[in-house]
């Protein structure tokens, strides 16, 4: 029970109430974890064929500018060359793909909009002939200016991006080189904003983020006999891809067939394609099987990131603590092509002021086309930007009123029932003020932790192995955040999954197999879904079918929603199964035993039981040879757009909320940070796999240090030039950098999602950057409101 | 491309010779990645990794003569009493599995102006032994540095080993990145006390288009610890007199901004290592020369 | 150009191997071990770990015509190494009978494991604590991250924390934030301890 009395919620319910081994609650371990540690798990990078030949894309080196002339003749010529394929090339009217919006051409169409755009693709009998044609490939160009921030792209006589847009959300743009904008208004902030005591505002920053996954963008197409194509591929949402796909090459979804591999990781940054367009057309040109693996030099072009911004930021108080009102405006940037950025600016509209109690606000978010490298979906989109604004925000405005950081968050918390800026109640638990309670009475780390008897421990110190302090200069730090981030895809979006699921009897064994379009990227859905299908259909033996396109949808692995939606429809299936096996069981044997029809009936231990636990039948016999399979697509609950001018509208489906605790040691005079700890606090509903969801929180955690302290996609402000894309010089926390993470989970239910579940994946990347810089600003007492923090930044020496 | 395999150090000068544009390949950890970014195309790549004598070092009576390809590892684990100040350095190098192939040969090769090992050297004193069919030299590591990514090698001489004065004092190494481990350096500092010769010699990395000695700094310091019988007297260095070294180190840079750091944070950053690895070292000096007396 | 050398106890002959090639690519798309991972091919990241002559290197940073005559370890063999280290040959690469080379299988048919989970498997301690501490999520830092924490253990049975975070500080990992990694490589520790 929090301090301040309201009840926290109601625990969680299973439906089918019995234990089973390895059903959801246990901390089952992975399927595919055999695999993954001896080196078999197949990855996209993996696949092999006879006979097969390597893509190469060549891409353009400006940022901006007409396409004068292309000439493929030498390229062609190389030997071991089998393709060079152009936008002339494509076989049909459909030229460009995009999530929402297809603005994105396959290849270049007179016009390149950003540095690395793909012009021109070739296939080849080894990878370094095919470079060395692509290098061949002569492109002439004639250089435009570049648009790259907000001034540049709203000037009156600005070039546009995109001439032409007849997109949905051209009509209510004001201008045509903004994606989308989204107006939130609600109360009246100006005469709130009479009433504070207090008021702070603040201008931030926040750097262009990669996913930086592991496994490169990577893929195989195999040309079949049918005309078709089969394609190997590592994405976050088969049928998404499909959806694209099949109409650029010219063929019926059914003769695109696609089947997942193993997928290195993802972070949102797999929702847009890479090479899947590419690999199909040489295959289909060549006749032969196509692996396309881009380098990591590569794939910092080829992928959206997450979305830089500049947010304005308004926040009023009275004496007392109380929110007044809250101002903001967002501005995102899309880069060259629409990707995700429409969704982007929803989230960071509608949770543009956190998990808080402010009755009158305006806010506006847009996000911008420009030169720059194209962005969309990263962990937490929207919310992430925000975040990391408003907190800073909060505290200023808790010194300003002299309350404690903390106790201030927790006096404005938003609990059960209040009303987002949207209007819409939030009507599940959000326990905001106990999160920050929890995380703040987690016991500190000890102080001085580098010293011990033989002096310093530099690889405890900032700096860590350089050697740069014995403890010279360092000073602690502690911060606070906590945030909120909508579940599942909102807006009116048909948010739905498909699952299948067959239960027969093997080798007298009743056997559940699972087949879903679900993409496994890392984030244990597998695992999760055996666990459901053992609880629900009382088995101990779960089979996870590879996911393909021979089963319909299970939308995205992204906002979060996969465990809730997938995982829904996989539970779902399950009882209908659970259902019809029970039939059979009525049909076959109801006549022996009164209970068939009076009693409530489960499946456990591979037997129909009663809830008064007396078996009835084994599950072999009631099946007798037969196999029950149900497929099933499975919807939350609806959600409905925002209103265009208002941005009134009940928008989303489900919140998700953690809060962090930031120990830092800064050394001051380098401006070096080394993060001690980083808490976290987090509400999961129902931990289905409690190792899993401590894993996902601990690795969104640390996606959220790394924008804090060192991860930016430099882009030139005058070339559009991405200046750093290799792991040399774009940083990502290695071990060294990345501190203790304990975690104290909450598990409060949900009545409107299976078994009460939260989405868990990217709450916990929102709050942990603010938690860090507020750590840095304790320590160094600096104001800084950009995000990554630099040693320059640190030092005045920027 | 041909991949050129000599199993000697003479075969390896005579395929140098044969041709000049070879580049030499021995941990990989620069070359390699040249080549899968496609940065880099060489016609003849020149592995050394068969050359056994290029993996060994000797200790002798003033100096290291440390083969070119001992890999960081190796000088970490076995000369850190001889050569402290680059064991130091080998320790801040990318991560272990890099440790253990890459070598100071590489970092003189390349000369780049962040290679970690060049301002242990530049501060303990060096010389390279630089070969080809023509003959040997030694190049003092004053004069090896000759421009970014520039060295002082012609085109048919190959690194064969490193001279490096042993230890007579302590030794330190700094060096700043944005990251716990696994960093390229920002900029980067080495000192080292001679107490022989009653000198301090320093040395900066990725703070200039080539590593340098901050010879004004030296010079400032070599008076100043002097008049004040500093070496003898082994008081604390006054706080003024390691803040006018520092500020003095700092102007001996002439940075760049890059996507790694600013120059004007480059100059502060150097500044604040020369005053800490001078405390350090002079730290250890004292407690040194105490202890002596005291034993004595 | 051709390349000798001896993967997993197992000799191995590459041909028309381009000499640009790394020993990743060697090993991943000529020799059907793709264990080893291509994330970075930089040296930044540590997925592509291997034993070369018992040391771990990032095989992206080796040349493949630099392998020639030498002993190569990768995730596939690292069971078989530990086995073997196990029983008292130190290096791992010993005791191989040219047989057994020629038989060797990444993970061998005999030891009737199931071809969709491995289950059944034979791991190494280092491989079997990263599934029990859920160490493991996408997974594609996993094989590089076992080679390198394996040769840490052999070396330092009982590393501090701060040991194991500068062992494997050349091994990303994006998903875990590697508070499980610390936790397998403390369990596979402790377990070799138990097992003294």
């Amino acid at each position: 029970m929090p301090e301040n009395g309201a009840p926290l919620g109601t625990p969680t319910k299973v439906t089918q109430g019995t234990p089973t081994k390895g059903g959801i609650g246990e901390s089952t371990l992975r399927p595919d974890g055999v695999l993954k540690v001896t080196g078999e798990f197949a990855y996209s990078s993996d696949m092999w064929h006879e006979d097969m030949l390597w893509g190469q894309i060549l891409r353009s080196t400006v940022a901006h500018a007409e396409i004068v002339s292309i000439d493929t003749g030498e390229a062609l010529a190389t030997p071991g060359v089998y393709a060079v394929m152009t936008y002339d090339d494509l076989p049909t009217d459909v030229k460009n793909y995009g999530l929402e919006i297809r603005d994105t051409p396959v290849l270049a169409h007179g016009k390149v909009r950003h540095h690395g755009e793909p012009v021109a693709i070739v296939a080849a009998d080894h990878p370094e002939t095919a470079r060395r044609a692509a290098a061949k490939i002569k492109v002439e160009y004639r250089e435009l200016p570049v648009i790259t921030d907000e001034a540049s792209a709203t000037a009156p006589d600005a070039v546009l991006v995109h001439e032409n847009r007849t997109d949905h959300h051209i009509g209510h743009v004001p201008h045509p080189n903004i994606v989308h904008r989204q107006p939130i208004v609600r109360g009246d902030a100006d005469e709130a904003a009479k009433r504070a005591d207090f008021v702070v505002k603040g201008e931030y920053t926040f750097g262009m983020q990669d996913q930086a996954f592991l496994g490169p963008e990577s893929g195989l197409a195999v040309p079949a006999e049918d005309g078709g194509v089969d394609l190997y591929i590592a994405t976050q949402w088969l049928h998404s891809d499909l959806r694209q796909i099949a109409p650029v090459l010219g063929l019926p979804e059914d003769k695109v067939r696609m089947t997942l591999s193993g997928v290195g990781g993802a972070f949102g940054g797999r929702e847009d394609l890479s090479m899947q367009i590419h690999a199909c057309l040489l295959a289909l040109r060549t006749g032969k099987p196509v692996k396309i693996v881009y380098n990591r030099f590569e794939s910092f072009f080829g992928h959206v990131h997450r979305h830089p911004a500049k947010l304005y930021y308004e926040h009023g108080a009275t004496r007392d603590g109380k929110l007044t009102h809250v101002k903001c405006r967002i501005v995102l940037d899309g880069g060259a092509y629409a990707s995700a950025s429409p969704a982007v600016v929803g989230n960071a509209s509608s949770l543009g002021i956190g998990p808080y109690v402010v009755d009158d606000v305006d806010i506006e978010a847009i996000a911008l086309y420009t030169n720059n490298p194209p962005c969309g979906a990263m962990r937490g989109f929207g919310a992430v930007q925000a975040c990391f604004a408003y907190e800073a925000q909060m505290d200023k405005l808790a010194d300003e009123v002299g309350m404690d950081r903390v106790e201030f968050r927790r006096l404005n918390a938003m609990t059960q029932g209040t009303l987002l800026p949207t209007g819409q109640p939030v009507d599940s638990p959000a326990p905001v003020a106990e999160l920050l309670r929890r995380v703040k009475a987690m016991p500190m780390p000890p102080e001085r932790q580098w010293e011990s008897s033989e002096g310093a421990d530099v690889r405890q110190l900032p700096g860590g192995l350089s050697n740069t302090t014995h403890g010279e200069g360092v000073v602690r730090g502690v911060g606070y955040a906590v945030g909120i981030k909508n579940v599942g895809f909102s807006e009116g979006f048909d948010d739905y999954s498909t699952a299948r699921v067959r239960m027969e009897v093997v080798g007298g064994e009743p056997v559940a197999v699972v087949h879903t379009a679900m993409a496994e990227v890392g984030q244990g859905g597998v695992t999760v879904h055996a666990q459901i299908a053992r609880t629900e259909l009382g088995v101990t033996q779960v089979t996870i079918h590879p996911a393909d396109t021979q089963v319909g949808s299970a939308g995205s692995t992204s906002a979060s929603r996969q465990t809730y939606v997938t995982g829904g429809a996989v539970k779902n299936a399950c009882e209908l199964v659970r259902e019809k096996v029970l039939e059979m069981g009525r049909r076959r044997f109801g006549t022996y035993h009164p209970a068939w029809a009076t009693a409530e009936l489960l499946l456990e231990g591979g037997k129909v039981v009663t809830d008064g636990g007396e078996v009835l039948a084994g599950l072999a016999d009631v099946l007798e040879g037969e196999a029950v399979e149900v497929e099933a697509e499975w919807r939350h609950r609806p959600t409905e757009p925002f209103d265009l001018r208002t941005g009134q509208g009940n928008g989303h489906v489900q919140y998700s909320f953690a809060a962090h605790r930031a120990v830092v040691e800064v050394d001051t005079e380098l401006g070096l940070v080394k993060v001690i700890e980083l808490a976290c606090a987090q509400d999961v509903g129902k931990a289905l796999n409690p190792l899993s969801v401590v894993g996902q929180i601990q690795g969104g955690t640390t996606q959220g240090l790394g924008v804090a302290v060192m991860e930016e996609i430099i882009v030139d402000p005058v070339t559009a030039k991405v200046k750093n894309p290799s792991f040399t010089d774009y940083l990502i926390p290695t071990i060294l950098d990345t501190p203790t993470i304990p975690v104290d989970v909450l598990e409060l239910a949900d009545d409107h999602a299976p078994y009460g579940l939260r989405g868990v994946g990217e709450a916990p990347t929102l709050s942990s950057t603010p938690a860090v810089l507020a750590a840095i600003r304790n320590a160094t007492g600096l104001e800084l409101n950009r995000t990554p923090v630099r040693p320059e930044h640190l030092t005045g020496t920027a | 491309m041909d991949f050129l395999r000599p199993a000697s150090w003479e075969e390896a000068l005579a395929a140098k010779a044969a041709h000049p544009t070879a580049v030499p390949i021995a941990g990989g950890t620069d070359v390699m990645v040249e080549i899968n970014f496609d940065h880099r195309r060489p016609e003849f790549l020149l592995d050394l990794n068969r050359i056994g004598d290029l993996c060994e070092w000797e200790v002798g009576e003033d100096s290291v003569r440390l083969g070119a390809s001992v890999p960081y590892t190796g000088i970490m684990e076995n000369l850190r009493g001889e050569l402290p100040g680059l064991a130091l350095a080998s320790h801040t190098v990318a991560s272990p599995q890099i440790r253990n192939r890459g070598g100071v040969g590489g970092n003189l090769g390349t000369a780049s102006p962040a290679g970690d090992a060049h301002p242990a050297l530049l501060a303990a004193g060096a010389e390279v032994e630089a070969e080809s069919v023509r003959g040997s030299r030694l190049i003092p590591i004053d004069e090896f540095y000759t421009g970014v990514k520039r060295n002082a090698l012609a085109a048919d001489e190959l690194i064969r080993a490193v001279h490096i004065k042993k230890a007579d004092g302590p030794q330190q190494f700094s060096k700043v990145g944005t990251r716990n481990a696994m960093v390229i350096a920002v900029c980067a500092f080495g000192l080292a006390l001679h107490p022989e010769t009653r000198t301090v010699r320093t040395g900066i990395g990725s703070a200039a288009p080539t590593p340098v000695r901050a010879k004004a700094a030296e010079e400032f310091l070599n008076a100043a610890l002097d008049e004040g019988g500093f070496w003898d007297n082994g008081k604390i260095i006054t706080p003024s007199v390691a803040q006018q070294f520092a500020e003095l180190c700092s102007a001996a840079c002439n940075p760049i901004d890059d996507v790694r750091g600013t120059a004007s944070y480059r100059r502060h950053a150097v500044g604040v290592m020369a005053r800490r690895t001078l405390t350090w070292s002079w730290e250890s000096y004292r407690g040194t020369a105490a202890r002596t007396e005291g034993a004595a | 150009m051709r390349v000798n050398f001896t993967v997993n106890g197992r000799p191995q002959q590459a041909d028309d191997v381009w000499e640009g090639e790394s020993l990743l690519y060697v090993l991943r798309e000529r020799l059907g071990l793709p264990g080893s991972k291509n994330a970075c091919e930089q040296g930044e990241c540590g997925s592509c770990t291997v034993r070369l002559d018992g040391v771990p290197v990032c095989s992206c940073l080796v040349a493949a015509g630099q392998v020639e005559g030498r002993e190569v370890v990768t995730v596939e063999g690292l069971a078989d190494f530990a086995r073997q280290r196990a029983e008292g040959c130190g290096t791992g690469a010993c005791g191989t009978s040219l047989q057994d080379a020629q038989l060797w299988e990444a993970r061998p048919s005999h030891r009737a494991s199931d071809s969709q989970t491995g289950e059944g498997t034979e791991l190494s301690p280092i491989q079997q604590a990263f599934i029990d501490a859920g160490a493991v999520q996408c997974g594609f830092c996993t094989p590089g991250l076992l080679v390198a924490a394996d040769e840490m253990l052999e070396n330092n049975p009982n590393p501090t924390d701060a040991d194991i975070r500068e062992a494997l500080s050349g091994n990303l990992c994006r998903c875990t934030g590697y508070e499980k990694i610390m936790d397998a490589v403390r369990l596979a520790a402790a377990r070799q301890g138990e097992a003294v």
